[in-house]
This record gives C-alpha cells, sequence and structure tokens, in this order.
C-alpha cells in the first residue's frame, strides 16, 4: 500500500490503466482510501485506550451479521418468540452460536462502549473542538440503549415481560400524559402480542439505521477535528513542511495494523465468553429468561442487564418513584453537557490537578458500585449505599463547573510525549 | 436557494419571492405533521385489543369470605377480596402508618375514594399491579404474617412494597401511592363487573 507520508496516492492511481482506473474514473475510491485512511493523520501517541473506537465498529458489524441470521429463524409473537428461539438453540445448525454470538456481543458492545467513554472521560476528548463528535458518539449511546433494552424483550422470557413492564412503566410517572402514552407504546393494556411485534421492528430495522447513520456521523465529525491523544494536545497546530501534523501518522498502515492486535485480544476474550460462560452467571442473560414470559407471576427479584443497572440503581434508590425516574433521565444526559461543565484549560488527566483527578476515579468507582447495587435487591443497606453513591454519581457532573476551574494545573507539553519503540 | 444579484437584475419582487418560500415551507411543514398522523395512530390499541379490554364479569356467590380470586381485566390481574369483618377491622387503626391514608393522590373511581376504599365494604377490588414499578403483590392476609404488628394485606416481592387489605400503601415502601382501583359495579348482587359502572364502559 501507499507510503506514509508520501504523496497522496489518488494522483498516482489516476494515472494507472486498466481496471482500477476504470473503476476511479466512476467512483471515487482512490481519493476515499486517501483521505479517510493513508492520508488521515492520527496522534502517534495513541495508547492502549484508543482500541475500543474501532472494536466498538467491529461489534457493530458483528451484531447486524448475528442478527440478520436470527431474524431468519426467529418468529416474533406472543404464541411464537420463546418457541423459537429454543428452536434455534437446538435444532437450527450452529443456531446456539448465532444466539450467543449476538446475545454475548450486546454485552461486548456495552464494554467497549464503556471503555471508549472512559477514555474521552480521561483525556478530556468531549472538549472543545470536539464537542459535537460528543454528542454524536453519546447519541449512538442512548440509540444503543434503545436497541438492547428492545432486543431483550425479543426471546419473550419472563425477564423480557417483566422488564419490559417495569421500563415502559417508567413513561407512565410522567405528568398528564403519562398513562395515556404507555397504552401507546404498548398497543394494549398491557404488555402483549402488539407491543413485541413493534419492538422487533424497531430493533432489527428503524434504530439499526439510525445506529449506522449516527456512526457514520461521528466518523466524520472526527475527520474534521481528528482525534484527540492522551496528552490532550492538538496535532495540527505543528505542521510539518508538507503540511502534514509533525505528531501524526497515518492512519493507514500504522493504526489499522495497531487496531488488528486489538480485534485479536478481543476476539480472544469474546469467544472464551460465548464458548464457555455464554450467560457469565447471569451477567450477560439472566436465569428467569429461561422461563417463558409469564403476565401472572412475577421473578422473584427483577433486575435488568448489568449495562443498564448503574442506572437502575439510582432509580430505585429514591424513595419517590417519579423523582426516581427523573434522576435515571438525568444520570444519562447528564453525559451530553461535559462539554460546558468541564473549566478546565487543559483537556487530558495527565496535566490536571489532583481535584479532577480524584473526581474522575470517583465517578468510576460509582459507576461500578451502582452497577453492582442494581443487580442486588433493593432493601437495607444496598438502599443507602446507592443514595451515597448516586450523590457521588451527580457531584461528577454538576460540581464540575467548579473544580475543574480551581484545580491546579500543569504546564502542557508542545509536542506529544512518546518515546519510540 | 435565491440569488439576490439576478434578482436585482430581473426586478424580482424579493419580499414575495421571501414569502412565498416561507408559506410553502409552512405549508408543507403542516403537511408533514398531518402525514404523521397515521403513523402514530397505527401504534394505538389495536380494534382487537380493544374488543379483548372489554368488561369482565366475575361471579361472586362462589367467592368465600376471606378468599381472593383473581379474574384478568385488560390483562391485569384483578384482586377481588371477599373481606369478613375480622378483615374489615383490621383496615382502621394504623392510619399513621399509611402513606396516603385518605386515597387523596391514587388512583380510584370516586365511589372508592373512602376508608375501605370499595363500594360495598365486604369486596375489594383492586389492579393487583404495585404501583412501584409493575410488580405482582402476594397476598399475606393474615395478623402478623410478616411482623408482629401486620395487620394483613399484600406484599410486594419485588421491592418490598406493602399494603393494608385496602390496598393502601405502607410508609417505607418504595411504591408511593396505593393500589389502584378498576371502575366496577354490580348489575345484581351476586355478579361483578370489572371495567363498567355508572358512566358505561371504560
Amino acid at each position: 500500500m501507499a507510503a506514509p507520508g508520501g504523496s497522496v496516492p489518488a494522483a498516482g492511481a489516476a494515472a494507472k490503466k486498466g481496471l482500477w482506473a476504470w473503476l476511479n474514473k466512476r467512483l471515487p475510491v482512490s481519493e476515499f482510501i486517501a483521505e479517510q485512511l493513508t492520508g488521515y493523520y492520527a496522534p502517534k501517541n495513541f495508547n492502549i485506550w484508543y482500541f475500543f473506537g474501532s472494536l466498538a465498529l467491529l461489534v457493530l458489524v458483528l451484531q447486524l451479521v448475528t442478527g440478520i441470521f436470527l431474524t431468519m429463524f426467529y418468529k416474533p409473537g406472543e404464541l411464537t418468540s420463546f418457541d423459537s428461539v429454543e428452536f434455534i438453540m437446538r435444532e437450527v445448525d450452529y443456531g446456539w452460536l448465532l444466539r450467543y454470538l449476538h446475545s454475548t456481543g450486546a454485552s461486548a458492545f456495552f464494554i467497549v462502549v464503556y471503555l471508549h467513554m472512559f477514555r474521552a472521560l480521561l483525556y478530556g476528548s468531549y472538549k472543545a473542538p470536539r464537542e459535537l463528535l460528543w454528542l454524536l458518539g453519546m447519541a449512538v449511546y442512548l440509540a444503543l440503549m434503545a436497541e438492547a433494552f428492545m432486543g431483550y424483550v425479543l426471546p419473550w422470557g419472563n425477564m423480557s415481560f417483566w422488564g419490559a413492564q417495569v421500563i415502559v412503566n417508567l413513561f407512565g410517572t410522567i405528568p398528564v400524559i403519562g398513562p395515556g402514552l404507555v397504552e401507546w407504546i404498548r398497543g394494549d393494556y398491557g404488555i402483549a402480542d402488539s407491543t413485541l411485534n413493534r419492538f422487533f421492528a424497531l430493533h432489527v430495522a428503524a434504530i439499526p439505521l439510525i445506529l449506522l447513520l449516527l456512526v457514520a456521523l461521528h466518523l466524520v465529525a472526527l475527520r474534521r477535528t481528528g482525534s484527540n491523544n492522551p496528552d490532550g494536545i492538538e496535532i495540527k497546530e505543528h505542521l510539518g513542511p508538507d503540511g502534514k501534523p509533525l505528531d501524526g501518522i497515518p492512519f493507514h498502515p500504522y493504526y489499522t495494523v495497531k487496531d488488528f492486535v486489538g480485534v485479536g485480544v478481543f476476539f480472544v476474550l469474546f469467544c472464551i465468553v460465548v464458548f464457555f460462560v455464554p450467560t457469565l452467571g447471569g451477567l450477560f442473560l439472566e436465569a428467569p429468561n429461561f422461563d417463558p414470559a409469564n403476565p401472572l407471576s412475577t421473578p422473584e427479584h427483577i433486575a435488568p442487564v448489568w449495562y443498564f443497572t448503574p442506572y437502575y440503581a439510582i432509580l430505585r434508590a429514591v424513595p419517590d418513584q417519579r423523582l426516581g425516574a427523573l434522576l435515571m433521565l438525568i444520570a444519562v444526559v447528564s453525559f451530553l453537557f461535559l462539554p460546558w461543565l468541564d473549566r478546565s484549560p487543559v483537556k487530558s488527566m495527565r496535566y490536571r490537578g489532583w481535584m479532577s483527578r480524584t473526581a474522575l476515579a470517583l465517578f468510576v468507582l460509582a459507576f461500578i458500585v451502582l452497577g453492582y447495587l442494581g443487580l442486588q435487591p433493593a432493601e437495607g443497606l444496598y438502599v443507602i449505599l446507592a443514595r451515597i453513591f448516586a450523590v457521588i454519581y451527580f457531584a461528577y457532573f454538576w460540581l464540575m463547573p467548579w473544580y475543574s476551574k480551581v484545580d491546579a494545573v500543569k504546564p502542557v507539553p508542545a509536542r506529544v510525549t512518546y518515546d519510540a519503540h | 436557494m435565491v440569488d439576490h444579484s439576478v434578482a436585482a437584475d430581473d426586478n424580482v419582487d424579493l419580499s414575495r419571492r421571501k414569502f412565498l418560500t416561507r408559506a410553502t415551507i409552512a405549508t408543507g411543514a403542516v403537511g408533514a405533521v398531518f402525514a404523521a398522523v397515521p403513523f402514530i395512530e397505527s401504534w394505538s390499541p389495536s380494534e382487537r385489543a380493544r374488543a379483548q379490554g372489554a368488561p369482565t364479569e366475575l361471579d361472586l356467590s362462589k367467592l368465600e369470605p376471606g378468599q381472593m380470586a383473581t379474574p384478568i381485566w385488560r390483562r391485569q390481574p384483578i384482586y377481588v377480596v371477599r373481606r369478613t369483618p375480622d378483615m374489615l377491622a383490621r383496615i382502621s387503626g394504623h392510619d399513621a402508618d399509611l402513606k396516603d391514608p385518605q386515597s387523596k393522590d391514587s388512583e380510584q373511581p370516586a365511589y372508592c375514594k373512602n376508608t375501605d376504599r370499595s363500594r360495598t365494604p365486604e369486596f375489594l377490588v383492586l389492579i393487583g399491579i404495585c404501583t412501584h414499578l409493575g410488580c405482582l403483590p402476594k397476598q399475606r392476609f393474615a395478623q402478623g404474617e410478616i411482623y408482629p404488628s401486620w395487620p394483613g394485606g399484600f406484599f410486594c416481592p419485588c421491592h418490598g412494597s406493602r399494603f393494608d387489605l385496602a390496598g393502601r400503601v405502607f410508609n417505607g415502601s418504595p411504591a408511593s401511592v396505593n393500589l389502584r382501583i378498576p371502575p366496577y359495579s354490580y348489575p345484581n348482587p351476586q355478579t361483578l363487573v370489572i371495567g363498567s359502572d355508572d358512566k358505561g364502559a371504560a
């Protein structure tokens, strides 16, 4: 492939003859490769935290492919859903693998997305000029939450049913329009066939299309601003005589090769789960969901899948149901305001003081502890702990305008820190 | 859109052109809203769902005192309890322990907004869905069944909400309001119709 730092390969390709030239005269393939890959300069000091963007893209493709194949065997409907999932598991050749790849893929998606988001918090990737990039990423996250929730309803197990019941009822806490809205979402007076069918349509068609569009916009916005890096400085401010960033290297081949290493490690871990512990002890697939949906029997303990439990813990920590739902909503959307809550003059934690660092560490701790508490019954000590950690969770966001401003910062280097190896 | 240099040369009335552009956009927007109506309306309960949501009848003569029947109305379990005089006695005396003893913030037909929350004290009719997050509360009718001072009532296993024998929520429960009561009526003393009252079918 093209030599890094050389002339734009498009010029060379256009001069070539044969099929490649024919193609490029009609479709800008060379230009696309040059603009998006070989001519896109990314900072040379990326570290392990920069694997998760490309991994999220990989999991998206994995979910689309396995999802399409599952759709070939799955039959949405009150009477058919559960049986068709059992049919896939027991009678379709490799059906179990398709299903476990898809169910494990859902959890893997959230793992890589949460690590990807943590990277942004760590290195200030949401700060100007990347506010819109961050907002588009958050839109992807919100679409992903809707996608995961609706996907969880489809097997029509008992946790699917009661999970849908609890989540849809949250809309009922909205004043005035709530009860009517809940009926409209369900299309019936309870969670019913109509609910299942529309969730199926949204899960396999509407939301995936929105997700793909948002991911494309996220990548286009990234190409415009360029990647942030662990030092949180702009490589575009130091250009070489050729107009390329001095601290940048072409995305291809350097980062495509690096990302393949990440893909390898990811698939090792992913396959261990898929082949040996697909339910991960009830974390990735909950036990009550192996029983068919039963509107007259509530599971002893309702908990969502792990990726929603931090928010669920906040919901249950509040003794008032409407306030609980509101706080849960605020917990999710608080992320959207980060670019404007952060008043620090530097981006990366490397050059921030103890206050910002402590705040981030406490936030991560709160997120994990709330995630654990959301899986536990809402009683006694668990509720008290959930309240304490919910306060820490919100303090990270809403005290940020203060602590990020008064926090001492270290001088930021002009060029990226980088040890050749 | 409007090319001002050309427009100036041709003596085009720019304000008229601007007005027409805006009027077209506004008409188009109104049309888009109307076009969205059928799509949005398609999500409302279908004719079939509405037909299946018709009132449900229950023969009360088969319900023994102290027993509970659970008919289904609109996909919701309805708790119908034939309360004994002893059970009725146990719904008074603990108003201080209740979040909403007068059912001011709770959902019930006007004729059930009383202390025993019923049309006739003997029969308690509740929607058997916890007002917290929608689980099914279990019957714990015996005195002292949960703790020594427990007067009997309902207990939600999901998040521990407790309700008395009139479906009123106890303090310390995550649920904020009493169990809901559907509209109901007695066309004759032996028959209960859930989902229909003097105002007609719900």
